[in-house]
């Protein structure tokens, strides 16, 4: 049994990312015909179900029975270092697992591509540079996988190259990519210091806190801009929903958790032992981050967009429970932050699947209709069934409601606010509770968005011929999403796995793990003691099954058994026009009305005719994008005006160019001088 | 275990037993104070059999989902009610629902009316879904701070860990739990669609939320869905009572004259809120809805008034 060696695991893994890189130029020739790419995405979807297993298998195997690969390549006097440990493998896992089931959603769904040779090579480079992120245990490697999988994301964004929204959308990706490699780079270098050992063994050795807390500001830079934290979030919004629609799901539900592991990656293991105020910005930005993740997509009307946004609010989440966790390591309270640490990496793993399911889902959609605006859809129920089922499970399961698997990490999350009073520090203590209000705020808002995207989308009648002529989506793409599906539900009410599997994590990365949770009665979960709390989602689910069914059958059995199909009611009022039903803009008007007009300055105008002119009455709401118009603004106008300014430069006389290298070597001859 | 099961059979009976007498009786208590003779406390259930004899009526481009939703919005419903502890502790299924898991299956089932009010695609049925929501967007939040400030002092999300707890000497009333007290009972006057948030009697068209919602249902799935609305009204109800005035309700391992107690004490509470809540709502009036945000808004930020005094007062356990 090859298994017996200690790093045959990482061998295995390794090679797994080098298929996939080596499949990334067999991709070019296998876009030219249909089954080729038809097998290119097969093939992705095999070695990531692979690879996913190979992570499984390491963390269950106990720490010290793990290896890793040095090669003999990579900078100067340092060396590549190769393998999972148990917080690269649980994500790898995560994302491995979804990129998986993506990629059989792409054997049917990549068939529709226009340009499959703008798609075909980047898509497994994308998936091997996410992969080499994880398996890097230096910082060169992790590096030089991190600009991989953003350069592969970026072809991917700018592939639909037509339009002059996605170019833009690219641009503003491209920026904000190297502007986060940036600071990912500083802060290896900050950590490595100046004797330049860059493998994270020895960086763990020399870590000391007054640089961590520098790196705690670039990792929030560089690797929460990747994730989509507020101000740092504004490229997503225009970037996911711009790729094609399982790189989007891929983008979304997948790569953005590849960001939170180098977050985790640098501030858990790296940065050395947290400060007691480490936590506050993190929190901070997560609270705010979440509120207004959730607010942009309540306005949105647009599906992809829309689910884009949810996803910084879901970021925002995450990071609620690592700020949490970080506030606990630092307060010496080893079991909250093992709690915490557990919420947190249990919405990661739930945010893949039932990210990646609606991004899917309105992939489907997009391809039914050729729309993703939500008010020219509607009635999608009847044409799509099983999409529709998918769908609403994901739905369900990202409003964080039971028995779905997004209320277990949200609840663990509210379990983890709750130990905070143990904090030592008050500042702390004031803040939680803020921020837990926030959390909830935010829940209930998800399930009126989400009622919002379901409603819209499949209920109602249609509104627009695309909608009515919509049939629904081809075998592949329906399993794939009915399997995530599954996996929300399974997630949901079997928790205990996935808790006990999280568990060498938190071993490793804060020093404490839950006591074990699937061995329970019932599969319950008792994250601290049972006296203070436990959540039973197998019973609950079973209950709620069970009263549905006996409901159903006494009622049916007892009730008169005609059921007449009519015209809708409606007060009496119905109108033929499907224009008449509420919109998506309609649906969110309350709440834009409560939450918007502070957020977003948002304003509504009427105009109205006096009584006998036939003119249009108008209703003109206008929104304000605050952050953009806060942070990115001011950085456009002066990047524009300095350029304007330079632009003198080029209609210069050759005498006035001669005077400038002249000066200008002057000057530095003064600078190297004094040094 | 097996009296455990009994007992959680019992309440579960009893819950769906009672919810439409509640009904029945608040309508009884609201005409008498109104000085109407009123219909008797009895009405509501034969409205049920009579509601569940008529033919239903589906609109023609209704999906499966309309014809679920009621029996799921039902069945969620019920199973929170069964959670919270009504006339003795120590219920099997209180391992598997905390106060938490409660808020969050009245979210499930809010989630599918709502779907359910927009699936005919008419105009009343989206204004009721979008208002709900948007009531829901400050009263959930507002529930769970009240209740985080509960758990804060109880040291637990247990129902029944904090009914023991304020049965015990440390319990009381103290600033918190006054701000919590108020905050929970705007919740259930909203969540409830009771009257400054909405109407129960209503049929005016523009000022209906609850109702808009459920407009196109009639027949068996409208009686489901009365039945629900009624249980969600007694889990309210249930719920205050457990946890601020948790005073005869048996206890683990009780005798049968515990039992008759806690029935008898779960009664009285019952009838004293009912009463309460209808005084209250004979002596206010209707609000606009966007007055309600303003309503809900005091709750949210009186539960987290109180989660936060609790936070910097003491270090619970």
């Amino acid at each position: 049994m090859p298994l017996s060696t200690p790093h045959c695991l990482s061998q295995l893994a390794a090679s797994g990312v080098g298929l996939l890189f080596a499949l990334a130029p067999i991709g070019i020739f296998a876009a030219r015909r249909p089954l080729g790419i038809r097998l290119t995405y097969a093939a992705c979807m095999l070695i990531c179900a692979g690879l996913a297993g190979v992570a499984l298998l390491v963390l269950l195997t106990p720490a010290s029975k793990l290896g890793f690969i040095h090669i003999p390549v990579g900078l100067p006097l340092g060396r590549t270092v190769l393998g999972f440990d148990p917080l690269s493998a649980a994500f790898a896992v995560i994302i491995n697992l979804a990129t998986a089931i993506i990629s059989g959603y792409a054997i049917g769904h990549g068939a529709h591509a226009r340009e499959p040779l703008r798609i075909m090579p980047f898509y497994p480079a994308f998936i091997a540079g996410m992969n080499l992120v994880l398996l890097a245990q230096d910082a060169f490697s992790f590096l030089v996988g991190w600009e991989f999988m953003s350069l592969a994301s970026w072809a991917l964004v700018v592939s639909e190259h037509n339009s002059a929204e996605n170019r833009r959308a690219a641009l503003v990706y491209l920026i904000m990519a190297t502007g986060g490699g940036l600071a990912l780079l500083l802060a290896f270098g900050l950590l490595a210091g100046p004797g330049g050992g860059y493998a994270f063994d020895q960086i763990r050795l020399a870590a000391s806190s007054g640089v961590g807390s520098i790196v705690l500001i670039l990792a929030l830079a560089g690797a929460g801009s990747k994730a989509g934290l507020v101000p740092l979030h504004a490229w997503l919004p225009l970037a996911h929903p711009a790729a094609p629609s399982h790189v989007s799901a891929l983008m979304s539900g997948v790569m953005t958790k590849v960001a939170v592991y180098g977050f985790v990656r640098l501030i858990f293991d790296l940065a050395g032992p947290p400060l007691w105020w480490w936590s506050i910005p993190v929190l901070l930005v997560a609270g705010i981050t979440t509120l207004l993740g959730v607010l942009y997509a309540l306005m949105e009307h647009d599906l992809k967009r829309l689910l884009a946004y949810h996803t910084v609010e879901n970021i925002g989440i995450i990071f609620i429970g690592l700020g949490l966790s970080l506030a606990f390591k630092a307060g010496g309270l080893g079991a909250a932050a093992a709690l915490a640490l557990v919420a947190a990496i249990f919405h990661v793993f739930n945010h893949s699947l039932f990210k990646s399911l609606l991004f899917l889902g309105s992939g489907s959609v997009l391809t039914a209709t050729g729309e993703r605006d939500m008010e020219h859809l509607g009635g999608l129920i009847h044409r799509m069934p099983v999409t529709a089922v998918a769908f609403l499970v994901g739905c369900i399961a990202i409003s964080a409601l039971p028995p779905f698997n997004g209320f277990v990490s949200e609840w663990l999350t509210f379990q983890a606010i709750l130990l905070s009073p143990q904090l030592p520090q008050w500042i702390q203590r004031l803040l939680v509770p803020a921020i837990g209000a926030m959390l909830a705020c935010s829940a209930a808002l998800a399930a009126g968005c989400f009622v919002k995207a379901f409603g819209m989308t499949f209920l109602g009648r249609p509104r627009s011929g695309a909608a009515t002529a919509a049939r629904e989506t081809d075998r592949w793409s329906r399993s794939a999403m009915l399997v995530f599906a599954a996996l929300c539900l399974l997630a949901g009410v079997l928790p205990g796995f996935v808790i006990d599997s999280i568990g060498s994590v938190t071993q490793m990365v804060v020093g404490s793990r839950l006591s074990p949770q699937a061995a329970l009665p019932w599969f319950r979960i008792i994250p601290i003691n049972p006296a203070r709390s436990a959540y039973g989602g197998l019973l609950l689910f079973v209950m709620i099954l069970i009263a549905t069914a006996a409901t159903a059958f006494i009622v049916r059995r007892f009730a008169a058994h005609s059921v007449r199909r009519s015209p809708a009611w409606d007060c009496g009022f119905p109108d033929a026009s499907p224009a008449t039903q509420y919109t998506a803009g309609s649906f969110a008007q309350p709440i834009r009305r409560v939450f918007g007009s502070v957020v977003f300055r948002a304003r509504e105008h009427v105009t109205m005719p006096k009584p006998g002119d036939t003119a249009v009455a108008k209703l003109r709401v206008d929104l304000h994008d605050t952050i953009w118009e806060a942070f990115y603004a001011p950085v456009i106008r002066l990047v524009e005006g300095a350029a304007d300014r330079l632009n003198k430069l080029q209609f210069l006389t050759i005498r006035n160019y001669l005077m400038l290298v002249f000066a200008a070597l002057v000057i530095l001859l003064i600078v190297v001088g004094t040094l | 275990m097996t009296q455990e099961w009994f007992r959680q059979l019992l309440q579960a009976a009893l819950v769906l037993g009672l919810a439409p007498l509640l009904s029945g009786a608040t309508r009884k208590i609201r005409a008498r104070l109104l000085r109407r003779r009123g219909p008797s406390v009895f009405q509501p259930y034969r409205d049920l059999l009579k509601l569940i004899r008529k033919e239903t009526v589906v609109a023609e481009n209704a999906s499966w989902l309309f014809r679920a939703a009621p029996y799921a919005i039902f069945a969620t419903t019920w199973v929170a009610a069964t959670l919270v502890p009504t006339f003795a502790t120590g219920l099997s299924l209180s391992g598997d629902g905390d106060v938490i898991v409660i808020v969050a299956l009245l979210g499930t089932a809010r989630f599918l009316l709502a779907l359910a009010g927009l699936d005919v695609g008419t105009s009343f049925g989206g204004i009721g879904s979008s208002r709900e929501m948007m009531f829901a967007s400050l009263a959930e939040p507002a529930m769970l701070m009240a209740v985080f400030t509960l758990s804060l002092i109880a040291g637990s999300t247990q129902l029944s860990a904090i009914s023991a707890f304020m049965l015990g000497p440390n319990g009381g009333l103290n600033i918190s739990i006054a701000l919590a007290l108020v905050a929970l009972i705007i919740v259930a006057l909203g969540e409830n669609s009771r009257i400054p948030v909405d109407n129960p009697a209503t049929h005016l068209e523009l000022t209906m939320v609850h109702e808009a919602m459920i407009l196109e249902y009639s027949g068996r799935h409208l009686a489901v869905i009365e039945a629900a609305a009624s249980l969600k009204l007694l889990l309210y109800i249930s719920l205050i009572a457990c946890v601020f005035v948790p005073w005869g309700t048996a206890g683990d391992g009780a005798g049968a004259v515990a039992y008759a107690v806690g029935l008898g004490a779960y009664a009285a509470k019952l009838a004293v809120f009912a009463f309460l809540l209808v005084l209250f709502e004979t002596a206010v009036a209707k609000m606009r809805v966007f007055r309600v945000p303003d309503f809900l808004g005091i709750a949210l930020m009186l539960g987290l008034l109180a989660t936060i005094l609790m936070f910097v007062s003491k270090v619970p356990r």
